[in-house]
């Protein structure tokens, strides 16, 4: 919902498909890349529907249980207990239970398939002036110097806020900001991922999913009570026990879903109340970010100090757009990887009327083409030192980093020889699993990195000689590797 | 004393730099961004005029996220209609970042482009920073 530069976007698009079509046959020296839309390219491990317009998490499994067991659920009540209940008791009941049951229905799908809050990692021109910043603020390095662990520090409300450095996407995270390991993304707000609903809970989709949660909870206690109701009166019109054996399956098959759902949906709905009406999510409140344990003046510095303002704040606060453009076209001036010579051949002069969109390529263009050709192990840089997941930089460094690690703890999506970069990784991807109703992943703290990761990470965050550190063999396949990665990342 | 740049001129215009204005999260986790004036810009515009620049910004931010009655009108009508009813209308964030982009065109046409400089919408930069694009100032000489 890019609406602010919809229109630049729009003409660029139109001068994009003029392009194209005035030049059908492609021939295999210009290579003319199909124009993409960003979500074909967007580098979290999230899968994408509609042409960009849905978004979920990878795994997807558990959420296609939860629609099953919520759609035969409510789908055998209304068979079956339904039609009974209206004629002797009222019709209210099938009418409460469906409106109910959409409810749940909208909630649901409204909280998997949207946008939680993603954070779109940074351009490299910013991760580079972070950089800077970084070095700046450190100082210059010596050998066996251990630099701090990349925080910055922020008084919120009276409170001290430590903001984390994401090795992943660059960034220092917003304050509540934390990076699911699943989805391999920053998620403003994060609260948890949640396998239930097949994606992550964070800003933008806590109140769909505190809603479905409630409605949920309404649900199957009504179902449940008028199950109950059901065969009691049927019971103690036909004489006790003597139901048919079809409904009898059904009845059970009902009661017993409708039983433990209960109590673990209304025990999360209890839980996320507390959560709304104190303004935690669940990643602070497991943390115990703000208890009073912690120290005498530890409090929650985003609280509006009433439960009330808290819980419109979270439910009908205004909803914030998706900061990722998904359904935007990917800017195809962009570096393209080294082994397309001409890749640019689409559209370098569409900037006859969006100034914004056009400047942006030209610029882009130019500026990527002489940063990757005069300065290739800038860019190389961010690839190794926690890239390497999202970039598939499938290069071997050379012998330092070999010589450091002692172990090597393995990644999600381990790249062997990319030693230093799966330390730190691997630092952020033991996952914290919370004793809860639910298994909610929550994305780990970002803990000080081990100490052997560290002179790997002094040598190549401090463009000290980096030459040496980089045998010829394998400098061109990482230009290449930097390249793809900056289509990748600028792409944002 | 700079030659004065119009926009399309700016196209043609290699790039110097980029400075990047952060985010300041002092208030909280609301969208704001830091008066601070960057070294970079001190030979190229008026620090008053930059920081009116970045305030109006973060005026039109918190108007965007302000809790109010009309935003709790908005979100429990939403709610109400399952919020089926954001299909055919938009949202106030939304209307107000529209407000935004034009404020930012007509600051770069009016004051920025002129002194060969860019905003660019923080929007495209996910709300993390404001992208200011320092183009060489060949009127000066190269650099």
């Amino acid at each position: 919902m890019h609406l602010g530069v919809e229109e630049p976007i729009r003409e660029c698009q139109y001068n994009q498909i003029c392009t194209h079509n005035s030049s059908p046959m492609d021939t295999p020296h210009t290579k003319k890349k199909k124009i993409k839309r960003k979500w074909q390219v967007f580098p979290g491990r999230n899968k994408f529907y509609c042409n960009g317009r849905l978004m979920m998490a990878k795994q997807t499994g558990v959420f296609y249980l939860t629609m099953v067991l919520i759609l035969v659920t409510s789908g055998l009540f209304f068979a079956f207990d339904c039609p009974f209940l209206a004629s002797n008791l009222t019709p209210a009941i099938p009418a409460i239970g469906g409106v109910l049951f959409v409810f749940v229905m909208g909630m649901l799908l409204r909280a998997s398939f949207s946008d939680p809050g993603v954070l779109p990692r940074a351009t490299p021109e910013e991760a580079a002036d972070i950089e800077r910043q970084i070095d700046a603020t450190n100082g210059p390095s010596g050998p066996g110097y251990r630099p701090p662990p990349r925080t910055r520090e922020v008084l919120i409300n009276g409170q001290t806020v430590k903001l984390k450095y994401c090795f992943t996407c660059k960034i220092f995270r917003p304050p509540r900001a934390s990076h699911c390991s699943l989805c391999d993304n920053c998620v403003e707000r994060f609260d948890h991922h949640c396998p239930w609903v097949g994606n992550c809970v964070g800003r933008r989709n806590y109140r769909f999913f505190y809603l479905f949660i409630l409605s949920l909870s309404f649900l199957t206690i009504f179902i449940f009570a008028f199950v109950i109701t059901h065969v009691i009166l049927r019971s103690n019109r036909t004489g006790f026990l003597s139901i048919s054996v079809f409904l009898d399956g059904c009845t059970v098959l009902e009661v017993v879903v409708c039983f433990f759902s209960i109590w673990s949906i209304v025990g999360l709905s209890g839980f996320h109340t507390y959560l709304m009406s104190s303004n935690q999510t669940t990643n602070e409140d497991i943390k115990g970010s703000w208890s009073s344990k912690r120290g005498k003046g530890n409090y929650n510095p985003y609280s509006y100090g009433n439960f009330i303002t808290n819980c419109c704040a979270a439910l009908c606060g205004p909803l914030p757009p998706s900061l990722i453009d998904r359904r935007g076209f990917v800017q195809p001036d962009t570096p393209q990887p080294a082994a397309q010579t001409n890749g640019t051949g689409a559209c370098p002069s569409n900037q006859v009327q969006s100034h914004m969109c056009a400047q942006d390529q030209c610029i882009q263009s130019t500026k990527f083409v002489l940063q990757a050709a005069t300065n290739p192990l800038l860019h190389s840089q961010p690839v190794i030192l926690g890239g390497g997941a999202a970039l598939q930089a499938k290069t071997s460094l050379g012998g330092p980093c070999s010589t450091l690690g002692p172990s090597q703890p393995s990644l999600p999506s381990s790249i062997p020889g990319l030693s230093c970069g799966g330390e730190l990784m691997a630092v952020r991807d033991s996952e914290i699993h919370c004793h809860h109703h639910h298994q909610h992943f929550i994305s780990p703290e970002e803990t000080p990195s081990p100490p052997a990761a560290l002179p790997c990470a002094t040598h190549l965050g401090h463009h000290v000689h980096p030459a040496q550190l980089f045998d010829p063999a394998s400098q061109d396949s990482l230009h290449e590797d930097s390249v793809r990665g900056l289509v990748k990342l600028s792409s944002v | 004393m700079a030659e004065t740049h119009s926009l399309q001129d700016l196209r043609q215009a290699a790039v110097a730099s980029k400075v990047f204005v952060q985010r300041d999260y002092s208030s909280g986790t609301i969208c704001k961004f830091q008066t601070k004036f960057p070294a970079e810009l001190e030979s190229r515009i008026d620090k008053q005029q930059f920081e009116e620049t970045v305030q109006t910004l973060n005026n039109l931010y918190a108007e965007a996220e302000k809790l109010g009655g009309r935003s709790y009108l908005e979100g429990c009508l939403a709610c109400l209609t399952a919020y089926t009813i954001f299909l055919c209308m938009e949202t106030h964030y939304e209307k107000v970042l529209k407000k935004i982009a034009k404020y930012i065109q007509e600051q770069n046409e009016k004051i920025y482009a002129p002194l060969g400089l860019l905003l660019t919408d923080p929007i495209e930069r996910g709300l993390r920073v404001v992208e200011i694009i320092i183009f060489e100032d060949r009127s000066i000489g190269s650099r």
